[in-house]
């Protein structure tokens, strides 16, 4: 093998990492542009506001989004105290034995655990067992615990960003541990809380395989008025319409993909935003 | 009155704050439950080694070789792209561009991990399906080949994110002293940043592979479905998470079928619980050094 020299060597690294990189983005803003290009015409205020029509062909796929929304809603209002609880013991209390170790690595594992397997799971407990149905609540449940180290973990990293000052200065005036972190952590770490609560949200409408057998139904003839009720899905009805029925109509399909990577997006964009102005404004 | 309150509160903190040990359990005991049940009616082996996954034919035979296998293939497939893309981009990402294009690249591969699955599975069932189809000349495109291509992009964030963070905490000592004997900086890189960051860059892949492996609906729409075991990676096969998802709905509730999958959630919660329980003890040495 030819020996190259070190600065030839470097240029040639460089030029190779960068080829990487490039191979690295570009699917996503193949897959962001082909669903914009093809999906922005399909949308129009009919799409988003009426009920399937012709077998899901025509008409729109407003119970889907209803669906979704009432599913990811439910979920966070489960999840986000829960975790932001458990992100509170885990920063402020927990002391450095055994049993917070174990604590986190049931945290590592949790957000480890596939998709698919978080649905079987629902299926078994909340449908099955508690006897709640295929319903909204079950999928709700079904992804809140699948979102929660999600959760705990961002909550703990911005309870972690608030000084230890903070806390010794109002612990000296004989505040009580609740007190200090309920009226002087808490509220410094609400923005950071907030962004990943969003994100979490944003990640959540996107997800199939957890509602599959817990709350997603083929078709549903009415919007859905109950935590009881099954409902359609953006993901699921997306998956339904792409794989499942034969001479669909690609513009349908092409809008459905764009409703749904528009939520997840918007959602994202607003988080990295919210974390860069909140980052830029704090005082500490 | 206020010390009960705060006693109260501090109580149902402790109990959020051990509601991941519990959910864990849960999870567990209830795929261990049905799983158990399949097992004692199957036995263990017949599962594990059984070269036939014929669910619903009669007499039914739960032999999850070929899902196994599936899943070996696609994950092999798509680490093979996806690990030397992860880790060449996570390096030039930290080590090479200047800081404002840094954050760009960050956010554009952050992206990449919040695209829905389904959507992911949709642009590749209609562009790289017939690509695969037309390029190597084959009966259909829905292969392994195509999921590990798909997945591996799915990958690659997760992999470039928890990389980019392990070279960015090699002290900057380390670099200094190497660029002060003359090495160049790629020279530096390579042989000073690269071994420093190392364990975190193992624990990258290993959450990469975990993803890869739990990945469930693009995989379904790319790789054909098909469950037997395969040749070559230009075959359609079923992955473990694929047959859950598409066989669940036909089963019926507490049948052997219905067990089975099951068995087979029970059997990618532990290959992921060791996975993640190795990238963990790996991320833990990398924050030591």
């Amino acid at each position: 093998m030819i020996k190259l020299s070190p600065k030839l060597s470097q240029k040639f690294s460089y030029a190779l990492l960068c080829f990487a990189a490039i191979l690295a983005i570009a699917p996503v803003l193949l897959i962001v542009f082909m669903i914009i290009k093809n999906g922005a015409s399909a949308i129009s205020w009919e799409f988003l506001s009426s009920m399937p029509k012709d077998g899901m062909r025509g008409g729109g796929i407003l119970p889907a989004i209803l669906g979704t929304l009432s599913i990811v809603l439910c979920a966070i209002t489960v999840t986000l105290p829960v975790g932001v609880c458990a992100a509170i013991y885990l920063n402020e209390y927990a002391k450095d034995n055994m049993l917070t170790r174990i604590i986190k690595l049931a945290i590592v594992n949790l957000a480890g655990v596939p998709s698919v397997v978080y649905g079987l799971f629902g299926f078994g407990i909340f449908v099955m067992f508690l006897k709640l149905g295929v319903s909204i609540i079950a999928g709700a449940l079904t992804l809140s615990i699948m979102e929660l180290p999600v959760i705990i973990t961002t909550a703990r990293s911005a309870l972690n960003s608030v000084p230890y000052s903070f806390r010794e200065a109002s612990l000296s005036l004989g505040v009580s541990r609740w007190q200090t972190i309920r009226h002087v952590v808490l509220p410094s770490a609400i923005p950071g809380i907030l962004t990943g609560a969003i994100l979490s949200i944003a990640r959540i409408s996107g997800e199939t395989a957890p509602i599959l057998f817990t709350a997603a139904a083929f078709y549903v003839p009415h919007l859905p008025y109950s935590i009881f009720d099954q409902v359609m899905a953006l993901p699921y009805h997306l998956y339904i319409i792409s794989t499942q029925i034969p001479n669909m109509p690609k513009n349908v399909i092409y809008g459905t993909a764009f409703v749904l990577l528009m939520m997840v997006l918007t959602m994202s964009c607003v988080a990295i935003f919210a974390r860069v102005y909140f980052r830029k404004r704090r005082k500490w | 009155m206020r010390k009960t309150l705060d006693f109260i509160v501090e109580k149902i903190i402790f109990i959020c704050g051990i509601a991941s040990i519990i959910f864990v359990v849960l999870i567990f005991s209830f795929l261990f439950k049905e799983g158990l049940s399949f097992f004692k009616d199957f036995g263990v082996l017949n599962f594990i080694g059984g070269r036939f996954w014929y669910p619903s034919s009669d007499p039914a035979s739960f032999g999850i070789l070929p899902l196994i296998v599936g899943s070996v293939f696609v994950t092999i497939g798509a680490c093979a792209i996806a690990v030397p893309i992860g880790i060449m981009t996570a390096l030039f990402i930290s080590e090479i561009v200047p800081k404002g294009i840094r954050d760009i690249l960050k956010s554009l591969v952050e992206l990449m991990a919040a695209i829905p699955s389904v959507v992911v599975g949709f642009v590749g069932m209609i562009t790289l399906v017939s690509l695969v189809k037309n390029i190597f000349n084959l009966p259909t495109g829905l292969t392994a080949f195509s999921g590990s291509i798909m997945l591996a992009f799915m990958a690659v964030p997760t992999i470039v994110t928890i990389s980019e963070d392990a070279i960015r905490s090699v002290p900057w000592q380390y670099k200094q002293g190497a660029l002060a004997l003359g090495a160049t900086k790629w020279q530096t890189i390579r042989r000073i940043v690269l071994k420093a960051a190392m364990p975190g860059i193992i624990a990258a892949v290993m959450l990469g592979i975990g993803r890869v492996i739990g990945e469930t609906m693009a995989v379904m729409m790319i790789t054909g479905n098909a469950a037997h075991i395969p040749h070559s990676i230009f075959e359609p096969v079923r992955t473990m998470t694929a047959a859950i998802a598409a066989e669940m709905g036909e089963t019926v509730r507490g049948g052997m079928h219905y067990k089975s999958l099951f068995a087979i959630g029970l059997v990618l919660f532990l290959i992921t619980f060791l996975i993640n329980f190795i990238a963990d003890l790996f991320l833990g040495k990398s924050k030591n050094t």
